[in-house]
């Protein structure tokens, strides 16, 4: 749907505007910007979970949360699923996209490795913010091979 | 589905081979790729957020962190006026794409084009749009319900001169240069500062380039 688009420039925007008001310069800069991305889409993710209806979040097992991420949270937001879902059971999982749509429209390969960390900061915040909003505290990391496959590797804390 | 939308996002492909596709038959556009057809199987389930919604909150959340980032806020509106001519410049392509639109003869066609089209398209709803009795250029898009304001009771505190929207006026003229237009685009009235309606307008000045299709009959 044409929403897509528009999500997917707005995204880029964002991106653009982490990295503005004199932040863009040198390491701690890139840090920096990253944080701020994550914590926009923490916010974000915070806003969506609570959009849901409440019976459609009871889950048995934390597995079932993490399923519920790869099939329903993906499909609303990228129009897909992720591609394998990995886990050691005790606590770690890591979500495989092979073609994760930030990262499409830009070269295939290993030519912009660098820059690939900035589109997924926020994709980490927005599943941060929905495991928080269903009561897991987790971290989320992501980390590119190869564009456009990524993986998130989600952690969740034990309180 | 969403297969003829990847596919015209594409740079490489020239425009007339977009429009093209845009009007090939079902049936070949069905059978081109496995992976797609399995995608379009699945069913998004009715109760999910849907795409606007995440728009709008990630718009939200970018406010915000403008709101952080600088404290004028003439700062903030430039800023996000910058950011809506970056997307509308982007934006429009896809657009012309998508909706296959004839040409344009008159400024007023363009702008019904911009509220019943574009609008609708990317936002789901349809502005009405006024002319300026004494000027032929200017034109104002009414907006009854603004779907980028569903989550904000009022302006935060301290920012009484903010335009919480102003990407839209990016967007509407980064779009209209891409097509050899320029224009000016400012929101005229707005809700959140406490006015009845949403106002855009849109003066339309100089042409930025003699074309002779879009001379003025």
């Amino acid at each position: 749907m044409a929403d897509e688009t528009l999500f997917q420039l707005l995204h880029t925007e964002v991106v653009a505007a982490a990295y503005g008001g004199g932040r863009g310069s040198g390491d701690e800069g890139q840090r920096t910007g990253l944080t701020v991305l994550e914590g926009m889409g923490f916010r974000v993710g915070q806003g969506l979970a609570e959009r849901l209806p409440r019976g459609a979040l009871v889950f048995r097992e934390e597995l079932d949360t993490i399923k519920f991420l790869c099939r329903d949270l993906w499909g609303a937001v990228f129009r897909k699923q992720t591609d394998n879902l990995r886990t050691n059971h005790q606590g770690t999982y890591i979500l495989q996209d092979d073609n994760f749509p930030f990262l499409t429209q830009m070269a295939w390969g290993q030519q912009y490795l660098e820059e690939a960390p900035k589109f997924l900061a926020f994709t980490c915040g927005l599943l941060r913010g929905t495991l928080s909003a269903l009561g897991i505290e987790s971290s989320v990391t992501a980390s590119v091979a190869s564009l456009p496959v990524c993986k998130f590797q989600v952690v969740i804390q034990k309180a | 589905m969403n297969l003829q939308a990847s596919w015209l996002l594409r740079d490489s492909q020239p425009m007339w081979e977009k429009d093209m596709m845009a009007i090939k038959p079902w049936w070949v556009v069905k059978g081109q790729d496995k992976k797609a057809r399995n995608y379009r199987r699945w069913k998004i389930p009715p109760y999910l957020p849907n795409n606007r919604d995440l728009f709008v909150l990630t718009y939200g959340a970018l406010v915000a962190q403008l709101c952080k980032d600088y404290e004028k806020d003439e700062d903030v509106n430039n800023y996000l006026d910058k950011m809506g001519y970056g997307i509308g410049i982007r934006l429009v392509e896809d657009f012309l794409a998508r909706s296959c639109v004839k040409k344009c003869h008159s400024y007023s066609e363009i702008a019904d084009l911009i509220a019943q089209v574009a609008f609708k398209m990317y936002l789901g709803i349809t502005p009405s749009v006024t002319r300026n009795e004494s000027s032929r250029n200017e034109f104002s898009l009414i907006l009854d319900k603004n779907p980028l304001v569903e989550f904000v009771e009022e302006l935060p505190a301290g920012r009484s001169s903010l335009c919480y929207c102003n990407l839209l006026c990016g967007v509407i003229r980064g779009a209209l240069e891409m097509i050899h237009l320029t224009a000016d685009v400012t929101f005229l009235q707005d809700r959140l500062k406490g006015d009845k309606v949403t106002e855009i307008g849109i003066t339309f000045l100089k042409k930025l380039e003699e074309k002779k299709c879009r001379r003025k009959k």
